[in-house]
């Protein structure tokens, strides 16, 4: 158990930890998300008693990591693969390390083997790759068999086979009833990882709730709607029935339409009755690449301010509809849902996130092409669409 | 607790080259250079000044590669430090030893017991080869002052890894501490001890302090306020504070 309590660290006038409470508890891999930049490994550093909190307190267990009996019998940890001594061997890395806190050389060999670093034990580690590098680092963790794991990016510079491996390394450890807390930016791996996450963004806590609790309160789910390509007039008719139904309808790229704010069947029925024949109708759930992503737009430090393609925009002759965004290309905000239509009927229940503040006339039937993520695509404007967060 | 750490230290200071390239660096240079000068001064011998001829000290003349070979010394020092910082390796020590103290005086202990040995194997081989190229010119351990100007040969460059120790821990970059300890001793503390101006306060330095313990024959009109041992207590002066300036910065800095 990792219980942090109003920490607060503060470098010069940069405040990289603001206020940080939480718990780690024991049983579960818990994920710690956050950009570059956000606080995730000072956090580390602090628990690990290597850098004093400016205020604040976090314990392990109850007891600050320095006042641990024989600290690295409890606790292991990764915090950069890469700070060995390159002169060194593997073995000879890991078994100074073993000695600091008394463990027989044997655990040593057998760690080496967990890893699967056997055959390079003898090597110096200054040839070894990235990911060599990695289950080194994680060997090194191991070693003290501790109650308690901390994991600074352990998936980094892993090939498939070895994510896949730390992935289960990780869920093992916490079925053993170990604490296990994994600092990582890709969302992707936490989803499949992580049982609970802790999310941060400028030092600051964003979330703390189970993988489950994260998706279903930060992303709303859609239906994917495909009218016959061959006739146009179907979609823009079935787009004027479903809007009139209190469905928010956003044409997609290839010609789809995402519509939210109706459950499935109701949409199937609308067509129906609307005459229009659909090739596809699907559920789809926000990822938590998704969620995540919303959730730290604002508190991400590094990002390119430049617009990548400002320069090949041609200027728009006047009148003319800006072109559509395309998906995942300098437009951070393309994935987010678009608002519910308060200003209509009932929406669904299910979307009920009440953010409309578009002051925009909820009519797509009127400019089908002109939708309201539309705007993200502005070459003048390279910020994300303000109306659509 | 102790003995593990200090195990620790030995693992770590074996299993890396530059200890056995900087302690063999600093054997070799030493005895070679003190070889070289007292092969040369035999031959020169009836060249001198009778001044010089009075005042000549065989068993200072086998230590004349000691300038020199300090610095290989002084690069151990500064390695066995610096190498915890500039690989990051000072975290994973840190958090296995959450006790800072505890952990620099055991790794200054196991690099200091290591260089206190290599020091004395070079201070008496330095010796023993210089006496014998020296010939009739040269002393024996023996002689009055000469064992203690031996043994003080090998406490001397302990004590220089020790200093170099201390620096490097409150610097923690291997290229600073080393820009500014190598410079130091081979040039500004020699210059600040000759020019006359600035002698009073040279000889106070670590190493010129220090290095007073090798000599057994004192040069007329030599007015040094200490003596062999009083200098070498000045040089330990000098070590201590190194030492706990550097322990006093990693206690408070973050790691």
């Amino acid at each position: 158990m990792i219980e942090a309590v109003g920490l607060t660290k503060r470098y010069g006038d940069k405040l990289a930890v603001d206020n940080l409470s939480f718990q780690v508890r024991p049983g579960a891999v818990t994920g710690f998300l956050g950009p570059n930049g956000s606080g995730k490994s000072t956090t580390m550093r602090m628990i690990l008693g290597l850098d004093n909190p400016t205020a604040g307190t976090v314990t392990i267990c109850g007891r600050p990591y320095r006042e641990l009996p024989n600290a690295p019998r409890q606790v292991g940890a990764l915090l950069d693969a890469k700070a060995v001594h390159g002169g060194r061997s593997a073995r000879n890395h890991l078994l100074c390390l073993a000695q600091l806190s008394g463990i027989p050389a044997r655990r040593v060999d057998e760690v080496l083997g967990v890893v699967g670093l056997h055959d390079v034990a003898k090597k110096r580690s200054r040839g070894f790759s990235l990911g060599m590098g990695q289950r080194l680092g994680i060997a090194a963790a191991l070693l003290g068999d501790p109650q308690v794991l901390l994991f600074d990016e352990p998936v980094n510079g892993l090939d498939p086979e070895g994510i896949l491996w730390v992935r289960n390394l990780m869920k093992s450890l916490a079925a053993e009833g170990r604490t296990v807390f994994v600092s990582s930016h890709l969302m992707s791996e936490m989803a499949l990882t992580a049982d609970h996450l802790i999310v941060i963004g400028r030092g600051r806590l964003l979330a703390d709730m189970s993988v489950k609790d994260f998706i279903a309160a930060n992303s709303a789910g859609f239906a994917r709607v495909r009218t016959p390509d061959t006739e146009p007039q179907q979609r823009e008719k079935l787009t004027s029935v479903l809007t009139e139904a209190g469905a928010h309808v956003l044409p997609e790229q290839d010609g789809a339409l995402r519509v939210t704010g109706l459950p499935l069947p109701r949409i199937s029925d609308l067509a129906h009755e609307a005459g229009v024949r659909l090739w596809e109708l699907s559920p789809h759930q926000a990822s938590l690449e998704e969620a995540y992503m919303r959730m730290t737009q604002e508190a991400v430090d590094y990002r390119s301010t430049a617009d990548q393609k400002a320069g090949l925009m041609q200027p728009l002759p006047p009148g003319a509809e800006p072109p559509l965004p395309v998906p995942g290309q300098g437009q951070p905000g393309w994935y987010v849902p678009p608002p519910p239509q308060r200003d209509e009927r009932a929406s669904a229940p299910d979307t009920a996130q009440s953010s409309g503040t578009s002051g925009r006339p909820a009519a797509p039937a009127e400019q089908p092409s002109a939708p309201v993520a539309a705007s993200a695509a502005d070459p003048a404007d390279s910020a994300p669409s303000e109306d659509a967060r | 607790m102790t003995t593990q750490i200090i195990r620790s230290e030995w693992t770590k200071i074996r299993s890396v080259a530059s200890t056995v390239w900087t302690l063999s660096l600093a054997l070799v240079v030493t005895v070679a250079l003190g070889m070289l000068v007292s092969a040369l001064t035999r031959h020169g011998f009836e060249n001198m000044r009778e001044q010089d001829r009075l005042s000549f000290d065989p068993t200072y003349i086998s230590f004349a590669g000691m300038g020199l070979g300090q610095l290989a010394m002084i690069v151990f020092g500064v390695l066995v430090v610096t190498n915890e910082y500039s690989t990051g390796m000072i975290r994973t020590s840190l958090a296995a030893v959450p006790q800072r103290g505890v952990f620099l005086a055991s790794k200054v202990a196991v690099a200091t017991a290591l260089a206190l040995v290599v020091g004395m194997v070079t201070s008496f081989l330095a010796f023993f080869l210089g006496q014998a190229l020296l010939g009739s010119l040269g002393t024996s351990l023996g002689e009055e002052g000469v064992l203690r100007a031996v043994i003080g040969g090998g406490l001397y460059m302990a004590l220089i890894a020790m200093f170099s120790m201390g620096i490097a821990a409150m610097l923690r970059s291997p290229m600073l501490s080393l820009g500014i300890l190598m410079p130091f001793f081979f040039l500004i503390s020699g210059i600040l001890g000759a020019v006359p101006a600035t002698k009073k306060f040279g000889q106070f330095l670590p190493d010129q302090a220090g290095s007073r313990i090798m000599q057994v024959v004192i040069p007329a009109g030599d007015d040094t306020p200490y003596g062999p041992w009083g200098g070498l207590g000045i040089m330990a002066l000098w070590v201590i504070a190194a030492l706990a300036g550097g322990y006093l910065l990693l206690r408070k800095r973050d790691a």
